[in-house]
């Protein structure tokens, strides 16, 4: 029998991103024994890449602000398909989860009258973005984790959860091995959060690290979850493209939201060609409008290079397409022609940095180029929205990985925000949870021991390396899972994705346990393969074009979708099966807020 | 496309040694996308820290022909061609394996500082800062914690033993950040003298040298440290004048 050690926790939160240090530490306030487990070192989650900002309507800068407008920008952006009770309470609560983090010891940017400023950002009616340069994350997820040192909670850095343990219908634990020694770790747990963020690594080009293979996504489908709006993955439109070793690598929203624009081969300022009817009479229509709309926003239009990023993503596509793209298939950000080098360094010092270092350009003197990266997961776990509150019981979710929130399409900054929220209500309903039961669930020897034994097997084979099955997985999602999709690609995905499950079945590692990164990835490519086929399905299934999700042989937006949501579920035999739901409906009051004029 | 030969550390705390891969390195790439492409077809268990390719996250710290570096924004034209770069683990703290050593040092000191302790907020429940007041914690705050300067810092480097009485050139600078912050109340001026060794740093500026951030970590952060600490100990009404007016 497989020997390892077992921990008793009333709370197990899994991720240390912004939403999982959230619920950390709400969940440890509320008196519940909590643990945090991530697969990096403390404070190296993706969180701490967020550049641009953190969305809340404090109406500092435009005190016409309010979160009724932040419901309504929100909504729009997702083309209504998010769950309004979730974006209701975002909107609500996010401006009091900023000031918190400035309680605890965080530095924004001021404005002149010494509050947190806030900058423009896509698909924002208004300067609503507080940040800090574009190093918003990295402020974020410090505060947090120096908040939560001194809170009682106990880390488990470098350990990897690969399976929830149940007790009948309820949670009863996780499974997973320390990274280090590779060996196995059992917690019994009354509660678990999954705060695990995204799954952009099954894509070649992308802004996200190796720890992004929708481990979260997976544990919650195989624990018997619903996941919703997995054909939702959001490209980024500003992602690097030369030289080919950083392609992907993030350029934030935050150039354009401090003036950037977008420009062709021919000099073009081409958004204007793109703004769709949907958001056209909040669209500045002339390039004299659209540089207004910088000093004063309550008299001119929003410019269409802060479309929401769908929108510009598609557009950027298109442009690369018809031959007036850039030298590197991408096109061009300007800031250099639009700002003083002094104000490019001090609001975008770690782009300039990273141009700087990585690509030898200059971006106070030079264009960028740029082009689509696959950055962010809009679909996820089904949750409830007042407890994060999953399908299955004492299963909660929160961050990235929860899925409702953005609907079809997330607007920037609206992440860091819902991390906050949605993180802090998970911890509190998590520790409610854990102490209504009566008594802990039980932990089924048996079921750890078979987890145990599976995390071995790659040992025992002697099949390709994993490495060349993620190559292959990444190629193929990006060529047929990508911005644009029709039935005969995604298809042929689902085809392959079958065949990469066989031979992720035979892929072999060498070495032994101790930090291996080989063995670490062939165990991820399961999480993997799962949440690809959950996206190509679900993408198979909605045959309509709206927000993220483009099909080509179904262009237009069909009234009839915009009233489900595609549901994802393990089938009896352990199958996916997919379902269209109906999306909650929305009350009335709020219904009207999005029918007023912006 | 060049050829290159990379030798790098393979081995864990009972030993090991330098071994030669050679790839393909095509142009513009890093230090750390040949390690992967090495980790991808020649030793697929290379074990080593990276998250976000871009210098955010502080993962990729390691020795890159001997000089301490973040791999990820060492690119590979910085190197004479033909000749083989090395690449070996952070030497200051202990090797779990290959490039991967064991920093758990930095998060037990992080637990040592005291909390922030901030004053009442203002009526309306905010804060009111000005920039300038909140630019010298900035500069601070942009700390990745890649522990490069704690990697360089003699004090603990020549000397594992000192790891005991001395935070190191990072919680220096974290010390400093509170310390300086406009809102913090708490006073930590015993534990800088004392349990984080201040006076043991003889300002030789190594730690400022390899920050990837810029911090200027011996000048804006250790050395009014230690101002303060002499004030503090050597002319008790100055300190207090200045914690009054904030001085
Ligand atoms: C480059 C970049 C820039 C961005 N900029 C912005 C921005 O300006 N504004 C904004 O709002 N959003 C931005 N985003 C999006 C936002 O940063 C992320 O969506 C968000 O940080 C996700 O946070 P999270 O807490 O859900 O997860 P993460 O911060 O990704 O954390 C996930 C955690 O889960 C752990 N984990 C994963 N799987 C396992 C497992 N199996 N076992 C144990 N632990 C596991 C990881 O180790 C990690 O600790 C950006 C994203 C990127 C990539
Ligand atoms: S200046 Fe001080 S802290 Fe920095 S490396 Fe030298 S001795 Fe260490
Ligand atoms: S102060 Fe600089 S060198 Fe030291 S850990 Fe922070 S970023 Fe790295
Ligand atoms: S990988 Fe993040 S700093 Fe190098």
């Amino acid at each position: 029998m497989p020997d390892y050690e077992t921990h008793d926790y009333d709370v197990v939160v899994v991720g240390a991103g912004g939403a999982g240090l959230r619920a950390a530490i709400e969940a440890s306030a509320q008196g519940a024994k909590t643990a945090l487990v991530c697969k990096s070192l403390l404070g190296k989650a993706h969180t701490v890449m967020a550049e641009g900002g953190i969305a809340a309507a404090l109406g500092n800068v435009y005190s016409e602000d309010n979160w009724q407008v932040h419901f309504r920008d929100t909504m729009r952006g997702g083309k209504m398909l998010n769950n309004w009770r979730m974006a209701e309470l975002h909107a609500r609560e996010a401006p009091e989860r900023v000031h918190e983090l400035e309680r605890w010891g965080a530095l924004f940017d001021r404005t002149k009258d010494g509050r947190i400023s806030q900058r423009a950002f896509g698909g924002h009616r208004f300067d609503r973005l507080a940040h800090v340069g574009d190093r918003t994350g990295l402020e974020m997820i410090r505060t947090l984790q120096q908040h939560a040192v001194h809170k009682g909670i106990d880390v488990f850095m470098e350990c990897t959860i690969s399976r929830l343990l149940k007790d009948g219908d309820r949670i009863s634990g996780a499974v997973g091995y320390w990274r280090e020694s590779g060996s196995v770790i059992v917690f019994r747990a009354k509660a678990v959060v999954l705060a695990t963020g995204g799954i952009g690594k099954a894509w070649k080009i992308t802004s996200n690290s190796w720890e992004y293979t929708g481990d979260g996504h997976s544990l919650a489908h195989w624990a018997g979850a619903d996941l919703i709006d997995m054909e939702f993955v959001q490209f980024h439109p500003t992602g690097m493209v030369w030289p080919p070793s950083v392609r992907g690598i993030l350029v934030t929203e935050g150039v354009r939201g401090e003036g950037g624009t977008l420009t062709n081969s021919e000099g073009e300022r081409f958004m204007f060609r793109y703004i769709p009817e949907f958001f056209r009479a909040e669209t500045a229509d002339t390039v004299e409008e659209a540089d207004r709309w910088f000093q004063d926003k309550n008299n001119n239009r929003r410019t269409p290079d802060l479309l929401p990023r769908d929108e510009v993503a598609r557009a950027i596509n298109a442009e690369v397409k018809a031959g007036r793209g850039s030298p590197h298939g991408g096109v061009y950000l300007d800031i250099a022609s639009r700002r003083s080098a002094e104000e490019i360094k001090r609001a975008l010092p770690s782009m300039y940095h990273q141009f700087k270092q990585l690509a030898d350009v200059d971006i106070t003197t030079t264009r960028m180029e740029i082009g689509p990266t696959c950055h962010y997961m809009m679909g996820g776990v089904r949750v409830d929205a007042d407890t994060a509150a999953s399908t299955v019981p004492g299963l909660f979710a929160a961050g990235e990985v929860a899925g409702g929130m953005h609907g079809a399409n997330r607007l920037g900054g609206n992440s860091l925000s819902d991390l906050l929220v949605f993180g802090r209500r998970a911890g509190l309903s998590a520790a409610e949870y854990a102490k209504s039961l009566a008594s802990a669930p039980r932990v089924n020897p048996q079921e750890a021991d078979a987890v145990a034994r599976e995390l071995a097997a790659p040992f025992e084979r002697d099949g390709e390396s994993p490495y060349a099955v993620q190559r292959d997985l990444q190629s193929a999602m990006q060529e047929l899972v990508g911005i644009i999709r029709t039935q005969p690609e995604l298809e042929e995905a689902l085809q392959k994705i079958q065949e990469l499950k066989e031979r992720a079945q035979h892929a072999g590692v060498e070495g032994n346990r101790q930090y291996n990164p080989g063995w670490h990835l062939a165990l991820d490519l399961q999480s993997l393969l799962t949440v690809s086929e959950a996206v190509t399905r679900a993408a198979l299934e909605r045959k309509e074009s709206r927000g993220a999700h483009t099909r080509d042989d179904f262009p237009k937006t069909e009234p009839e979708w915009g009233k489900v949501n595609i549901a994802v579920r393990q089938g009896p035999s352990g199958t996916m099966t997919i379902q269209k739901e109906p999306l909650p409906q929305m009350p009335g009051e709020l219904a009207a807020l999005l029918e007023e004029k912006k | 496309m060049a050829e290159v030969t990379m030798r790098i550390f393979r081995g864990n705390a009972n030993g090991g040694e330098f071994v030669d891969y050679t790839v393909e390195a095509p142009e513009g790439q890093v230090v750390l996308d040949v390690i992967h492409t090495v980790q991808a077809t020649l030793a697929n268990d290379l074990a080593v820290r990276w998250n976000c390719k871009a210098g955010k996250c502080g993962s990729c710290s390691a020795e890159v022909n001997g000089k301490p570096r973040l791999m990820c924004m060492t690119r590979m034209n910085l190197f004479p061609p033909g000749e083989p770069i090395a690449v070996a683990p952070i030497k200051t703290f202990p090797l779990i394996r290959d490039l991967v050593t064991d920093v758990s040092f930095n998060f037990a000191v992080a637990k040592e500082i005291p909390a922030f302790k901030p004053r009442p907020p203002e009526a309306d429940g905010t804060y009111r800062m000005m920039q300038v007041d909140v630019d010298r914690g900035q500069e601070f705050r942009k700390c990745i914690e890649c522990f490069l300067c704690q990697d360089v810092c003699h004090v603990i480097r020549d000397h594992p033993e000192n790891k005991e009485r001395f935070f190191g050139p990072r919680f220096f600078v974290r010390l400093a950040e509170l310390e300086m912050h406009p809102l913090d109340m708490e006073d930590r001026t015993e534990l800088i003298r004392k349990a984080a060794g201040i006076g043991m740093c003889n300002i030789t500026k190594c730690c400022t040298e390899v920050c990837p951030e810029d911090i200027h970590i011996t000048d804006n952060a250790i050395i009014p440290l230690k101002e303060r600490v002499a004030d503090r100990y050597y002319d008790p009404f100055r300190w207090i004048f200045g914690k009054l007016t904030g001085k």
